[in-house]
């Protein structure tokens, strides 16, 4: 393990891999650490991540202030329509609501929301204390649904019950209940949905506009840009194709199961994984030129993007990059993206990661890389010191560690607002590895004048 | 006599205020070598962490006792040891600031027990203190006020003690939250008046720091444990903080009732008149008289005043956010010339009303609306009832001014759509100055857009 001004925790050392050195048997897939300053959040965070771009939903979160104020607009998931997804409702429960129980609020609540904005579907996502105090939520939901006539769902996303990955689940199950159960299966043809991809900054816009120009129909996605209609007609599509699988891959296999709708994983991270994205879905349906239009596409839309990552890749060339993100798969995609702008990527770690992932992640990673899981700052500032990182990949907590210390950050999380996906979104990638990476800014550091 | 009202409603759309644990946070980042733990699920940390982050855009560690299924049931003991053995041997701390979450609170765990086993069991262990704060019991400004309450009640030994004005250079300032950057001219201030300033919190440095050789476990600076010792030994202190200030308990009158020294209770000094009134208190307590600079400094501010006094007269504004700072803020409008028609916090503690009518003439009061309890929904609304020349608040008040189309003027917390937040300037004559040319400025700027003519000499 590397070096470093604190002793690292004994429960925390078989979460820090360094490869080429034994086998990579990573301790993963476990409850955070108590008061080692883990970078997750809870169960709550993982529902809202899903089911938040869901537009012309009511997001109603039962519990006190805190939850609904902290996730209040927060996020780059744009919406072509109306915004709903973008205001923050809460509860906001009280002592005397902890006492005497929350359930006749949340009722009157809903059905003020519900009259005041006219939603499509309404999920209620349970806080911490909801269980605790012994609210029905599934009781106030039915009766509110039976009232108003619009789907009314309960998310289970008790912050306590569980990780991240129990959020995602929890919502996954409150859009599986929204699904017309008398849709014809599969019935639309040269139809996908696309799951796990929320379309910050507009990252669905250009995926949906390569399926449109391919000629494929994106009968739903979920659940960027979404609205409550389009998911309830998913079990129409004949393929998921799913990214984020960390979130969605569950309700994928439950899709297969009850509709008999296959899936694969794709991602539309860099020029590598998109272009396999879209051959992938070609490849599924047997139609004559599907192919054909597909690999036209990919040419032209690499043709129009490759000179200005060229420029980019000579500045770049054997840079250092360390990055912590949410799940495994955006790390897989991140390090060929950035290996494709010659960068060499020395430390990668994930919040959620499992064990088969890891030891993907070991195998594509050079010797020497430190591999880590629900890692905290003090470990992530150890390793890109360490390693001498000259870029950091990571959401809004990481970046100050990367700041302080005078490395280059990139923010590949929900906040950000710019599109990284597709072939455009890759130059936006690059253009911003560039900016943070070759600024003046960095030498008037100390540490950088001593080396 | 102005209008008031708590808004009750069932639900809360767009929340004016944050939950208790952050105001905990807040505080405990204030205090030198402090790490703050939040007895509750991981989450709580996470979100205050980001939120606090983006604000400060500096590194911001909180640790969680990491609630599980378990945990609530078994209650949390366990974890919070856990916890704190591992903080302990990570971030090696001068103090560990600990509050609680609602979760924690509901089940019923019993903080203060809990940690005198863990005290009997480690015996080196470093001071423990602890806040109650519970979301569902109050705003951020509650688990604020109530954590610095919890910092001298635990910290300082009990009285009846005849230490007081052995120090007497010593000036202990309680303020409600303010700016890295007004409380480095807060200390200026006080230094310039010939005292030794303890400020609480003073997260001047740890949330406002300069470049890092490693990652600092313990960022520099903060009300070091010494310095919150010695304030015993002061011979008067500060509460600044109008609607603060009325609260039961102030973390200034227990360290009165400890160590006998003489209380004083003011709001922000934000504006010449509230300034004045800081100089003045200061000058009596220290017998030494305002210095030339900073009486040059007012005859410039006066002068600021003056020359563009025509662009603010008359106008209306809307200001939310903390109690303490709505209750500076809105006399300052005053003294400039501006209408307050609405001012409101979602806090609900029924202080800011109280302050408003200690604080502002009769006259100044008339046609004012103070709204307790408020979320941006109701604000919006009356918004467009009545429409303010402008609005002054957090970046949360910005939805509203693009739909309402009116100019926000940033002040508070959280700047999250803007970089600066933490260099925001409003105390003393010159911060009164950087604010009234940031009004005006922000109101040139839409006059000028908003005619087709677009005049570049104004």
């Amino acid at each position: 393990m590397p070096n470093q001004g604190f002793s690292i925790l004994e429960q925390r050392k078989n979460a820090i891999h360094k490869t080429g050195e034994a086998p990579c048997t990573l301790s993963c897939d476990t409850k955070s650490l108590a008061g080692s300053v883990s970078q997750r959040a809870c169960v709550f965070c993982g529902s809202r991540v899903v089911l938040y771009p869901i537009a012309d939903a009511l997001h109603l979160v039962h519990g006190p202030i805190g939850c609904a104020a902290y996730t209040w607009d927060i996020r780059g998931a744009l919406s072509s329509g109306p915004e709903l997804h973008r205001l923050s409702f809460s509860t906001d429960l009280k002592e005397k609501d902890v006492i005497f129980g929350g359930e006749k609020k949340l009722e009157a609540a809903l059905l003020h929301l519900i009259e005041k904005y006219a939603p499509k579907a309404a999920f209620v996502y349970s806080t911490c204390i909801i269980g605790i105090i012994g609210d029905d939520v599934e009781a106030v939901c039915r009766k509110v649904e039976a009232k108003t006539g619009i789907p009314v769902r309960p998310v289970h996303s008790e912050g306590f019950k569980g990780t991240k990955k129990d959020g995602y689940k929890a919502a996954c199950t409150a859009l599986f209940s929204l699904f017309d159960q008398k849709a014809l299966p599969a019935s639309r043809p040269l139809s996908i949905n696309i799951l796990g991809e929320f379309n910050i900054g507009g990252e669905a816009w250009i995926i949906k506009d390569y399926y449109r120009r391919m000629g494929i129909d994106v009968v739903s996605v979920m659940t960027g840009d979404s609205r409550v209609e389009e998911i309830m007609k998913a079990p129409e599509a004949k393929l998921n194709v799913v990214q984020c699988s960390g979130s969605m891959t569950g309700l994928a296999r439950d899709m297969e199961k009850a509709f008999g709708i296959p899936f694969i994983r794709v991602s539309y991270f860099g020029i590598e994984d998109v272009a396999k994205a879209l051959y992938d879905v070609a490849s599924f349906f047997e139609e004559r030129d599907l192919m054909e239009r597909t690999k036209d596409l990919v040419r032209e839309e690499i043709r129009a993007i490759l000179p200005e990552i060229q420029r980019y890749k000579t500045d770049l060339q054997g840079k250092k990059a360390a990055l912590y993100v949410g799940g495994a798969f955006k790390a897989f995609s991140l390090i060929r993206a950035l290996d494709a702008l010659g960068m060499e990527v020395v430390m990668a770690g994930t919040q959620t990661g499992a064990g088969d992932e890891y030891e993907e992640l070991a195998r594509i990673c050079k010797p020497g890389t430190l591999i880590v899981d629900d890692a905290n700052p003090l470990e992530l500032s150890a390793c890109v010191v360490e390693k001498g990182a000259d870029l950091f990949i990571g959401g809004v907590k990481e970046r100050p560690i990367a700041f302080k210390l005078g490395l280059g950050f990139c923010d590949h999380n929900h906040e950000r607002k710019i599109p990284l996906a597709g072939f455009e979104g890759m130059v936006n990638f690059a253009r911003e590895v560039h900016a943070t990476v070759t600024s003046p800014v960095f030498r008037f550091f100390d540490r950088k004048a001593r080396i | 006599m102005f209008h008031s009202e708590e808004i009750m409603k069932p639900v809360t759309e767009n929340a004016c205020s944050l939950c208790a644990p952050l105001g905990a946070a807040l505080a405990f980042k204030g205090v030198e070598g402090c790490v703050p733990l939040l007895h509750g699920s991981q989450g709580c940390a996470t979100y205050i962490r980001r939120y606090m982050i983006s604000h400060f855009k500096e590194p911001v560690d909180i640790a969680s006792s990491n609630f599980h299924e378990d945990t609530a049931i078994f209650g949390g003991g366990a974890n919070l040891r856990t916890a704190i053995d591992n903080i302990l041997r990570q971030y090696r701390p001068k103090i560990i600031g600990i509050a609680s979450t609602c979760l924690s609170e509901t089940i019923g765990d019993d903080v203060p027990m809990m940690l005198k086993e863990i005290r009997k069991a480690n015996p080196d262990c470093p001071p423990l203190v602890f806040a109650s704060t519970p979301s569902y019991g109050g705003s951020h400004g509650e688990g604020y006020w109530k954590s610095l309450s919890a910092l001298v009640e635990q910290l300082l030994p009990e009285g009846p003690s005849n230490m007081a004005g052995k120090r007497e250079e010593l000036l202990p300032l309680f303020t409600a939250a303010l700016s890295p950057a007004d409380q480095r001219h807060l200390k200026d201030l006080v230094g310039l008046m010939g005292f030794f300033p303890c400020l609480v919190p003073d997260s001047s440095e740890t949330l406002d720091g300069g470049q890092w050789e490693e990652y600092e476990t313990l960022p520099r600076g903060g009300a070091s444990l010494e310095s919150l010792q010695n304030m015993a030994e002061a011979k008067a202190g500060l509460h600044l903080g109008a609607a603060s200030s009325l609260r039961e308990v102030s973390p200034l009158t227990i360290l009165g009732r400890k160590s006998g020294l003489a209380p004083h209770f003011q709001g922000l000094p934000v504006g010449i008149r509230a300034t004045d009134r800081f100089l003045a208190l200061l000058q009596d307590l220290s017998g030494q008289a305002i210095p030339k600079m900073l009486l040059e400094e007012r005859s410039r501010l006066i002068d600021a005043y003056v020359d563009s006094h025509k662009i603010v007269s008359g106008l209306k504004a809307m200001v939310f956010g903390d109690e303490d700072l709505v209750a500076a803020l809105v006399p300052f409008l005053a003294e400039i010339g501006v209408k307050t028609l609405v001012a409101a916090s979602g806090s609900r503690s029924g202080h800011l009303k109280k302050a408003l009518e200690s604080l502002l003439s009769k006259e100044e009061q008339e046609g004012m609306q103070v709204v307790e309890g408020a979320d941006y929904a109701t604000l919006e609304k009356l918004a467009e009832e009545n429409p303010p020349d402008f609005f002054m608040g957090s970046s949360k008040g910005y939805a509203m001014s693009r739909k309402t189309r009116t100019p926000l003027i940033r002040v508070g917390f959280p700047i999250h759509d803007r970089v600066g937040g933490p260099s925001i300037r409003i105390l003393g004559y010159g911060g009164a100055r950087e604010l009234f040319e940031r009004i005006c400025n922000g109101i040139l700027e839409v006059r000028q857009e908003a005619t087709g003519v677009g005049f570049s000499y104004l």
